[in-house]
């Protein structure tokens, strides 16, 4: 690779200062709604506080966490085409550690504290006369909630922290030959592998169960984590895209050119109908057989207080990238592009709202700025941690045996 | 119709691209480039646009959603309503399972048929390729000429440029219906000239 390339990630000031301002309205607002509702002595009220903070930092945890999900994916399938911009998604990938943290504490917070409108079965004395909560009280009790959450968010962060260490290695001992590439890509791929198992047990299937869905405690749907899923992963992806055009912008990533780009408009536009497919599934087995414990789910949001954004979600997530992204100049576009990772972030923010809010205020949605607020907080910490992340390393991971099939991949 | 074209004939891509941009910088205007296996760029090369064919299976797709959702609303609302476990007669997220179906079958069979159009694939309709080892491990391009085209002057180009066999062939160019073996007109065997 010629020097001219600035591989080097030099943090803009203005970057930091939008970053800062972001966390700085995001303490405010946590600080206003905690003032208003988290301080109140009232269960509800204290709960849409708690909530706030456990749909933002779930949220925004299973985003930076799909950055991960995409790296080792693209790993495990020798995927070559995504080296050039191999370090975007890695350096979102050190905010799982984090905002790890952050969301352990939430959660553990809400599930230990006297309060159990968010987490009816944390309430022991009422899920001895609730047989179906006493059914499921082996996986929505406070040991097992913890252990798993402890051990994923752990193990999250430990594989992250492997796979970036491995990526990194190259960067100043180059592979002697042919026969250390092989095994350089081999180690690489059961890291990633590893890394995929727990992915699959954890937001696949268990996390969002316990995390989220546990919320309505009596309801269940085996389609929600997959659901959620998808959700994050589109939603991580938008990310992707709106550091590589950010950095594209500024004159790094020269190697990255449209044809990559073009890509991961792809993956937006795909996994958003992937999305709105078990999104639908899950809607229409329940609306179909149209039984009252099923359906308690949806009346509250499909038809009830929170139908304007049940919808507007439908469209923001759906018949937006359906339409705007499945052009191909529009997904070679960097304005569009830009465009529609901030709507499909945004939109799959509103579907973990309306995961949320239903439970604890289901005649009325909460006022939403101040969830706003929450969210540009939230922004504000992974971009930071990401700027800071880019940094730290080369832009280009250009000993890697891949390299070269991505330089010249085109569609 | 019969028209003449100027093949050369090319063993290696790595000279049929500089070739390919040589002709078309000359002026010459490249009837098609047939290769035994897809190239990559070598659309851009020739400066061929993007094919439309994605806009063709909009279309028949929107069709299909259309005639699912049409047919279904008349048929279970007006034509022959049915109370369906108390559902109202009006019940879309039932339906769009068959719409969507529906959507997949018009886009994927009118954009096969599309493709065939464009490509003049049909039964019974013959196909040339000027060069029988066109399939197998060379690269041939197709020139085509006018009246006024100086046979001479274009062979020396593509000596030039690196074909390694040029010959003159005259060619069915729209929809050609007949045999390999019958049809004597199209070849002009008698007319072929080659060099090396």
């Amino acid at each position: 690779m010629s020097s001219s390339i600035r591989e080097q990630f030099v943090i803009p000031k203005r970057y930091n200062m939008i970053a800062i301002t972001l966390m700085v309205i995001g303490i405010i607002s946590i600080a206003v709604l905690y003032f208003m509702y988290g301080a109140s002595k009232d269960h509800h009220e204290s709960a849409r506080f708690w909530a706030s903070l456990l749909q933002n930092s779930v949220y925004f945890l299973l985003v930076v966490n799909a950055a991960m999900f995409f790296m080792c994916a693209t790993t495990l399938a020798w995927g070559g085409w995504t080296l050039v911009f191999r370090r975007v998604p890695e350096a979102i990938s050190a905010v799982v550690p984090v905002m790890g943290v952050i969301c352990l504490a939430i959660l553990l917070a809400v599930t230990f504290s006297d309060n159990h409108t968010i987490y009816h079965w944390t309430d022991t004395e009422h899920v001895k006369h609730d047989p179906v909560l006493l059914h499921k009280s082996g996986f929505l009790s406070k040991g097992f909630f913890t252990t798993v959450t402890i051990l994923t968010i752990g193990l999250w962060s430990l594989l992250g922290w492997k796979m970036r260490k491995l990526s990194r290695s190259l960067d100043e001992n180059p592979l002697p030959n042919i026969e250390e590439a092989k095994k350089y890509i081999w180690k690489n791929t059961v890291w990633a592998a590893l890394y995929l198992i727990v992915f699959a047990l954890t937001v696949m299937s268990s996390i969002p169960w316990l995390w989220l869905m546990s919320i309505d405690a009596h309801w269940y749907s085996t389609m929600y984590s997959w659901y959620t899923f998808a959700s994050t992963f589109v939603a991580g992806v938008a990310l992707i895209s709106l550091f590589v055009v950010f950095l594209k912008n500024n004159d790094y990533l020269e190697l990255t050119n449209d044809e990559h780009l073009h890509d991961l408009g792809k993956f937006m536009f795909a996994f958003s109908v992937f999305w709105t497919y078990l999104w639908y599934s899950q809607f229409m087995l329940i609306w179909y057989a149209n039984i009252p414990e099923e359906t308690v789910y949806f009346k509250p949001r499909a038809e009830g207080a929170y139908s304007g954004i049940f919808w507007m979600m439908f469209i923001i997530n759906f018949i937006a990238p359906l339409l705007i992204l499945m052009r191909r100049g529009s997904k070679r576009n960097y304005t569009t592009v830009t465009f529609m990772a901030l709507l499909i972030i945004f939109g799959h923010w509103l579907d973990f709202y309306q995961m949320v809010f239903p439970a604890i205020s289901p005649d009325h949605p909460p006022m939403i700025y101040y969830d706003f607020g929450v969210a540009l907080g939230f922004v504000g910490l992974i971009m930071f941690v990401t700027g800071r992340a880019l940094a730290k390393a080369p832009l280009l991971a250009k000993h890697h045996p891949f390299i070269k099939e991505s330089v010249i991949h085109h569609t | 119709m019969v028209k003449k074209f100027i093949t050369g004939n090319f063993y290696d891509e790595e000279v049929l691209f500089p070739a390919v941009k040589k002709a078309r910088r000359a002026g010459y205007k490249i009837h098609e480039v047939f290769t035994p296996f897809p190239i990559h760029g070598l659309d851009k090369v020739m400066g061929l646009r993007d094919t439309s064919l994605h806009t063709a299976g909009f279309i028949y797709g929107i069709t299909g959603t259309a005639t699912a959702v049409g047919f279904i609303t008349w048929a279970l609302t007006v034509d022959w309503a049915i109370n369906f476990g108390g559902k109202p007669f009006f019940s879309l997220p039932a339906w769009i399972p068959i719409t969507f179906e529906l959507t997949v079958l018009f886009a994927a069979v009118g954009m096969v048929l599309t493709f065939c159009y464009l490509c003049q694939l049909a039964p019974f309709v013959k196909k040339d390729h000027f060069n029988p080892r066109s399939t197998d491990d060379t690269f041939v391009m197709a020139l085509e000429t006018t009246d006024k085209t100086n046979e001479q002057e274009v062979i020396a180009f593509l000596n030039s440029i690196g074909a390694k066999e040029v010959s003159v062939e005259y060619r069915e160019t729209g929809w050609w219906l007949g045999r390999y073996d019958k049809d004597r007109k199209v070849f002009h065997k008698e007319e072929t000239a080659t060099t090396h």
